[in-house]
């Protein structure tokens, strides 16, 4: 559905895809970036068209733009009225949809192959003639209202999550929600769409990406032929808006109605982009977060959930490719009968226990086996191929750099892991917050440790 | 009309030699365990699930049950060289770099792994696989926990409008059915289960008779055969699993309004819908594609999000089973305008069954299932998904070749005439969760 949105926030640690298959870039006159991979595997392709911007490029009171003019991509062009295009691709047995997220905008069809023509078509035609009317406006941002509902405010831990970014950064471009406040959304104007169109809707500000069974070569005549007479736009650089440094431990608390509670920390860390880190310290801190988090063997799943039953479900998360500095990410929800202090407490002893120790090597090799068999598994999905592609062009990165990502993981020494540690996982650059439940029915008790349903024979 | 549909079908057969689907090999273990094969020799590495008629369907009463013995599989296990505990096996998978997994839902129990096909990996892998299932061994202080943890998902739940809504649903929907209850379980049901509940389900169900075994990836025929041995070797031969009992039609409408502190107000709506063999099932899917199937392209999400900007996500499915699953139609609004969104649910869709689709919309229809066809099919997760559905289901092992060929032939009157026949708007299961903060009365 356009309106999928799209955050990367716990997700799996081990994500860079293998490339054995040739890649080929290619750039158009007017600015545009295609790249092209072949996977012969089915008479398949998927064409993803990626936008430099995201809610990373808003500020206050604009945000949820990006993401509201996603939505806005599907409803008409001069040529093409509202959902036409839709509906073309259906005709053609095609799937389609976009995502944004705080650093791309981005829009796909998945196709059988001989229809990338229309795919092309369709994407060239909305780049740079998008009809944007109010009275389509009106209802779509409705919509997006709609879908804030659904995935923010009525989702306890998301709205936690809401709640943690914007305390956890005070200046950088990650503080506001991809989708928007909801005040931001009710006040959006046409006018704010169209001039945020307008700014980052351009070949020169686009990279295209196509996986599947073509012809590289025969790909860059078809770019040429749609998006080759779309005229560039003259963008403006980017304002780097540093994060400043935390200078203390911050918390969060949230109040809502919910049955169970919720913990999140973060830590200021670098990521992989120009000059954030020392050399090396991105992919320390990716396997550090395998360490505790990659499968049910890794540190969290054995020692919190199994071992000391402190966690019904923990997590870390580190994203390599964020476009500015991001955060390390802890998460988790208490067992039964244990309290969001003990899981703190256990997942600050897990951090520290990483700066006192070094990691074992049967612990690295086992992270390691995994990175090797996982960049043959990602060859099984064109679109997961696309994806790596798309989103290390659109933070600024060398597609290339997946290439490297095996022996930069198999670089990594448990020293590394320890000095990274020891380096970004402080306190002063720590924020949590917590989710307080508030009973779903305020006329029942709140629930206690003592409530029956909670506590059962079975839980110490 | 009759000429077009069979000019049709001339044609999309001519399509279809060009767009064959895999080659599909079947055989038995020589305990009698069914293995479905794809060979995809490009990369190196192959999918295995094996799959059990042992879901919730199979709880007798134990409610939680079948998903409990399932998710508990890997915490310990007997080999050859001695027990492993949860710690090991999931040490022993990572090692190899192997991916191991288990799932469960009303009709099916299944593990799944995907590894590499260098020998030296694959098959400590398997062995692994294959103690899990024939021997595991359920300690009582995993089980505690795993009862525990559920006890947690079961409360997330609770603060979920969409999940309470839906367990509402199936069991308003299925009434005294094993259907009717969700494979987690409920807090009741799941605090009264013992660790010899489990081991007398996996005894039971887990047996050779019962089981399904699913290859895609870059082996042979000679491997795969190896394969399947080694996973299900020690497997009894048992029993399949009798035959579930009939789902009944509903006879009345009913809505069910329960009260939730959201700021959306979730709806479903439905009533017994189709099962895997239903003489209807192309009709109702290709008609159900149209109504409420092809995300914003169909009727409900134009009448409702597209004109009216009432829901974010609004769409009518059917699940085929083993038995008849659901048909559910659905959707999500702020709570001011629930009247609203249920009345031009309700109407889009008694137009439909009143009318059926017009002829432009069936051919964009046929257009986009059958030129979709190579998409399904693309991956080797996909075909592993295609591969144990037609074991499970023992659909003919020319489902994907002939799929679009019965697309094709379906028709508009048969869509009118099985929509009438099959599905009642006046006879449906409505439930409504949301309202917002009920006013406090301390």
């Amino acid at each position: 559905m356009p309106g999928f949105f799209l955050i990367i926030l716990l997700c799996a640690a081990w994500t860079a895809a293998a490339s054995p298959a040739e890649v080929r870039e290619f750039k158009l006159d007017n600015g545009l970036k295609l790249i092209v991979k072949e996977d012969h595997r089915a008479p398949v392709v998927v064409s993803q068209v990626w936008y430099k911007v995201g809610s990373s490029y808003e500020h206050s009171g604009i945000t949820g733009l990006s993401h509201v003019l996603e939505h806005m991509m599907f409803k008409g062009t001069r040529k093409h009225g509202p959902n036409e295009a839709s509906r073309i691709i259906s005709a053609n047995g095609g799937q389609e949809n976009a995502f944004t997220g705080r650093d791309y905008t981005a829009y796909y069809q998945q196709l059988e192959k001989s229809r990338l023509p229309v795919s092309f078509e369709l994407e060239a035609d909305r780049m740079r003639n998008l009809l944007l009317k109010q009275d389509e406006f009106v209802k779509e941002v409705q919509v997006v209202m709609e879908e804030r509902r659904l995935r923010t405010d009525d989702d306890p831990e998301s709205l936690t999550y809401e709640h943690f970014a914007a305390t956890a950064f005070h200046n950088g471009p990650y503080q506001n929600p991809v989708i928007g406040w909801m005040g931001d959304l009710e006040n959006m104007t046409l006018a704010d769409l169209k001039q945020w169109y307008k700014t980052w809707y351009a070949p020169n500000n686009a990279t295209v990406v196509v996986v599947g069974d073509v012809q590289p070569d025969e790909v860059f005549a078809l770019a040429k032929k749609y998006f080759g007479p779309l005229k560039p736009s003259k963008l403006m650089p980017l304002k780097p808006r540093h994060e400043v440094e935390q200078k203390g431990l911050r918390r969060a608390v949230v109040k809502a109605p919910a049955e169970l509670p919720y913990l999140l920390m973060g830590y200021q860390t670098p990521s992989l982009t120009a000059s954030q880190g020392a050399d090396g310290e991105p992919y320390a801190l990716e396997v550090l977060s395998g360490i505790l988090s990659g499968g049910n063997s890794a540190r969290l799943a054995k020692h919190l959930v199994r071992e000391e039953r402190i966690a019904a479900s923990a997590g870390a998360g580190y994203n390599l490719y964020s476009r500015a500095p991001d955060l390390f990410m802890l998460e988790g929800t208490p067992a039964q009968g244990r309290s969001v202090a003990e899981l703190e407490q256990a997942l600050r002893d897990q951090i520290k226990r990483l700066q006192d120790e070094p990691v074992s090597e049967a612990e690295l090799a086992r992270i390691k086996a995994q990175v090797v068999a996982s960049k043959v598994y990602e060859q099984d999905s064109t679109f997961g191929q696309a994806m790596q592609i798309g989103t290390l062009v659109t933070v600024g990165l060398d597609w290339r750099l997946q290439d490297s990502y095996l022996d930069r993981i198999n670089a990594v020494t448990a020293e590394q892991i320890q000095q990274a540690a020891r380096k970004y996982l402080i306190d002063d650059h720590l924020t949590v917050a917590v989710l307080e439940p508030l009973p779903l029915d305020p006329n029942k008790k709140p629930r206690g440790a003592s409530d029956g349903h909670l506590g059962g024979g079975n839980v110490r | 009309m009759y000429v077009k549909a069979w000019i049709g079908a001339i044609l999309f057969a001519l399509c279809s030699v060009a767009q064959a689907g895999p080659q599909i090999e079947q055989w038995q273990t020589h305990n009698g365990a069914r293995v479905y094969l794809v060979a995809a020799p490009e990369l190196p590495m192959v999918d295995v699930r094996v799959v059990f008629d042992a879901g919730s369907a199979r709880d007798g009463g134990k409610s939680g049950l079948a998903a409990l013995t399932n998710g508990l599989l890997d915490d310990g296990a007997k080999t050859a060289d001695g027990e492993l505990n949860a710690d090991q096996i999931a040490e022993r998978f990572a090692d190899l770099g192997a991916q191991f997994g288990t799932a469960a839902d009303r009709d099916m129990a299944s593990v799944s792994l995907r590894s590499l096909t260098k020998p030296d990996l694959l098959q400590p892998a398997l062995q692994a696989v294959a103690a899990i299932l024939t021997q595991p061994s359920f300690p009582q202080n995993g089980f505690e926990r795993e009862q525990s943890r559920v006890l947690t998902h079961l409360q997330a739940q609770e603060q979920s409008p969409g999940e309470i809504a839906g367990k509402t649903f199936f069991k308003a929907v299925y009434g005294e059915h094993p259907y009717a209850t969700q494979a987690l379980g409920n807090p009741d049901s799941i605090k009264q289960l013992t660790r010899d509940d489990l081991i007398a389900h996996h005894n039971r169900y887990y047996v050779a008779h019962n089981a399904v075994v699913a290859i895609v990836g870059a082996v042979t025929r000679k491997e795969a055969e190896t394969i399947a041995e080694t996973l299900v070797d020690k497997l009894p031969e048992g029993e399949p699993s009798p035959k579930l009992s009939k789902v009944h039609d509903l006879d009345a409408s009913s809505t069910i309004e329960i009260p939730h502190p959201s700021a959306q107000t979730h709806i479903l709506v439905g009533q017994p819908g189709i099962s895997r063999d239903d003489p209807d099932y192309f009709p109702l899917v290709v008609g159900n594609h149209i109504l409420g199937g092809n995300g914003l392209v169909a009727r409900l999400a134009e009448e409702i999000r597209e004109k009216r900007g009432l829901s974010y996500s609004t769409y009518s499915y059917f699940q085929p089973m083993r038995e008849p699953g659901p048909y559910t139609l659905g959707l999500q609004t702020r709570n001011e305008q629930t009247s609203e969104a249920l009345k031009v649910l309700r109407d889009t869709l008694k137009d439909y069954v009143e009318h059926g689709p017009t002829a432009a919309e069936l051919k964009a229809a046929k257009q986009n299932i059958t030129g979709g066809f190579a998409l399904r099919i693309d991956s080797n997760a996909n075909l592993l998904d295609y591969l144990a559905l037609i074991g499970f289901y023992q659909l003919p092992l020319d489902y994907l070749d002939s799929y679009n060929r019965k697309v094709e032939q379906v028709t508009l009157e048969q869509i009118r005439d099985a929509f009438k026949r099959r599905i009642k708007p006046e006879q449906m299961v409505t439930v409504i969760v949301g309202g917002g903060a009920q006013p406090n009365q301390n």
